[in-house]
């Protein structure tokens, strides 16, 4: 604004100093811009490291009894206590985060491959392909989506390949619904039908002319979908419907359910790890969108 | 007739609805690996060839696929979900029984959550940068990030194990008399805390939801108009502006009915409140196939008819959508 306004007052020598932005740089201005959002990340960054790293930090077993069972945070020095069989809850996070992240983040990618193909095809091919898969979409959306990946993951096996399949397949729904959108508006645009004039074919179009323009939208609603499959896998390994053999802060919960009362921080630490995680993920998804539409923001 | 039209329509789709859940119900269980005459005569103490092949004749587990699934679809249409394998009672009378408490949480929760929330946001928008407004955002950002069964347990730190003010579980006390005015309050003594943390997902998320529509009604013409013709704020807040500022809540509610379905099965557990999701939760655990597929299908049904009625009564409160044809 401000670069506008000079260069009408001055005369030409001063044009030279306009510099344009690159888009990305101007990105990353305006997500940092976003305090809340750059907090989420660096919580985001802290939770993937301990993932990636848990085994080089901590050479120990999560599983490993190290101590009496319920010792208060800061006894003995462990600084999450112990839970009912004598592990160390801090060692139990650490490597809780692995399958957090991991099952979280494959379940999120399911639900996005699903969504995705679902919605462009129905948004891009309108008609009794639409018709069909719109049906499709709201059949899921009548059976209740935890329900159904608690039936899925008991009638099959309790794996973690299972659970994030079964995550997946209960909540695509709300990306094909958002991708169908972008798609019915871009495909009305004169680049598509530029790109549909000279021949293109509608994989082509689809994939390499529609999506890069579709992308930001999209990206915005995979920080949150991977913040709702984490959700989704602490519920389940909350329920004992995970890999009993791998730890998880869902199941750490569950676990201790039954010390609640008389052991509130075996319930609550593990809690406050999903909380953080899956609000990081929602204040990286606002940031996100703040960035891909300065415009917005500035209003 | 239009209207009648559209109803007719939308009753015919819900049943197609309900039958593909049927089908969908019938495909997994044919998918299911392992043999389920095994589970049966694991039940009844293991079993010899013999005895293997007779369970599969007797349940008609050796018909070919499309028989199968005809037989299943027409008893489930005929209201015969099956029998349970650990009661051995039929499923419907274990979920009809099961039903009323989970649909006294769903809907109480909702509801709360939508008059609330509504509340809330007309609040709100009158100040769109005030305190109230940012609180509800922050709120909102709480509810949707934080784990139900997490906020449940923190309430009962809070309300059981340090204010010792609400009961830790169950649907009453065990030994008072059912249908005494002392039992219905002893229930609702026993709801608050699930139903708190069941509404605490979307009652934040409904006042933004309310605060945006507000904030665009108070700058549309009509309005204006209430305004020039000389009506209080109180009185085109409540009378003109609610109406309007409700319907998205209701659509989004609606929407989400299954997801406040999903949300109840986590709280039923955590508070063994004695509804449909203990019990999809205890079969599970149990490996009681015909009746986890019983709730499956009845909730789904409940999902719909919700849908069906959300339909309707929008129809009723918005006359631009019950006087245009589209469905």
């Amino acid at each position: 604004m401000t670069n506008i306004e000079n260069s009408q007052t001055a005369p030409a020598q001063e044009m030279e100093e306009i510099s344009i932005e690159h888009p990305f740089r101007q990105f990353v201005t305006m997500y940092m811009r976003n305090y809340a959002a750059v907090a989420g990340l660096f919580v985001f960054v802290v939770i993937v490291a301990a993932a990636l790293f848990a085994p080089v930090i901590l050479d120990l077993d999560p599983f490993e009894m190290v101590d009496a069972p319920l010792l208060r945070p800061g006894e003995n020095g462990h600084i999450f206590g112990t839970d009912n069989l004598g592990r160390d809850m801090f060692v139990s996070i650490v490597y809780g985060a692995r399958v957090t992240m991991a099952v979280g983040g494959a379940a999120a990618g399911i639900t996005l491959v699903i969504g995705l193909s679902i919605g462009a095809m129905a948004g891009y091919y309108r008609g009794w392909v639409d018709e069909v898969l719109m049906r499709i979409t709201e059949f899921f959306q009548v059976l209740p989506p935890l329900l159904l990946a608690m039936v899925l993951v008991a009638l099959f096996s309790p794996t973690l390949e299972t659970v994030a399949i079964a995550i997946g397949v209960v909540s695509w729904t709300g990306v094909a619904r958002l991708a169908r959108a972008e798609f019915m508006r871009l495909r009305e645009l004169d680049f598509v039908k530029a790109a549909r004039s000279i021949g293109g074919r509608d994989r082509r179009i689809i994939w390499l002319v529609i999506l890069p323009n579709a992308l930001p939208p999209l990206i915005v609603n995979a920080a949150l979908t991977v913040g709702i499959a984490i959700l989704f896998e602490a519920a389940l390994s909350f329920l004992g419907l995970s890999d009993p053999n791998v730890m998880s802060w869902g199941k750490l919960i569950g676990d201790n359910r039954d010390y609640l009362l008389d052991a509130p921080w075996t319930v609550t630490i593990p809690g406050v790890a999903i909380f953080l995680t899956v609000l990081a993920m929602s204040l990286i998804g606002d940031g996100l969108n703040d960035a891909f539409n300065p415009k917005l923001r500035e209003r | 007739m239009q209207f009648l039209t559209v109803i007719v329509r939308r009753f015919l789709y819900a049943f197609l609805l309900l039958l593909a859940v049927v089908v969908f119900n019938f495909i997994l269980l044919y998918m299911v690996p392992g043999d389920i005459a095994e589970t049966i005569a694991g039940e009844s103490g293991g079993g010899s060839a013999e005895l293997m092949a007779e369970i599969r004749h007797s349940y008609g587990l050796d018909r070919p696929f499309h028989v199968q699934l005809f037989t299943y679809v027409g008893n489930v249409l005929q209201g015969d979900l099956g029998e349970s394998y650990y009661f051995n009672i039929p499923v419907l009378d274990l979920v009809l029984d099961r039903l009323a408490p989970t649909l006294l949480l769903v809907v109480t929760a909702l509801l709360l959550a939508i008059f609330t929330g509504t509340l809330f946001g007309i609040i709100a928008a009158q100040r769109p940068n005030g305190v109230f407004s940012h609180f509800i955002t922050i709120l909102a950002l709480i509810g949707v990030s934080a784990p139900v069964f997490w906020t449940a347990f923190l309430l009962i730190i809070l309300f059981v194990s340090m204010l010792q003010i609400m009961p830790l579980s169950g649907l009453a006390e065990p030994l008072s008399e059912s249908g005494t005015w002392r039992w219905y309050l002893d229930v609702a003594h026993h709801l608050f805390l699930p139903v708190i943390s069941l509404s605490s997902i979307y009652l934040a998320q409904y006042s933004r939801l309310a605060r945006a529509s507000m904030m665009d009604i108070l700058g549309s013409d009509y309005i204006r108009t209430a305004r020039a013709k000389g009506l209080g704020q109180r009185m085109i807040i409540y009378k003109h502006g609610l109406r309007n500022a409700v319907i998205p809540v209701i659509t989004i509610a609606g929407l989400q009915f299954s997801h406040i379905f999903s949300g109840a099965v986590v709280i039923e557990t955590v508070f063994s409140w004695p509804g449909l999701g203990t019990l999809a939760f205890e079969s599970i655990l149990r490996g009681d196939t015909p009746t986890i597929m019983g709730i499956l299908f009845f909730s789904a049904f409940v999902v719909i008819v919700f849908n069906l009625l959300t339909d309707l009564a929008y129809r009723i409160v918005d006359p631009r959508i019950r006087l245009s044809n589209t469905a």
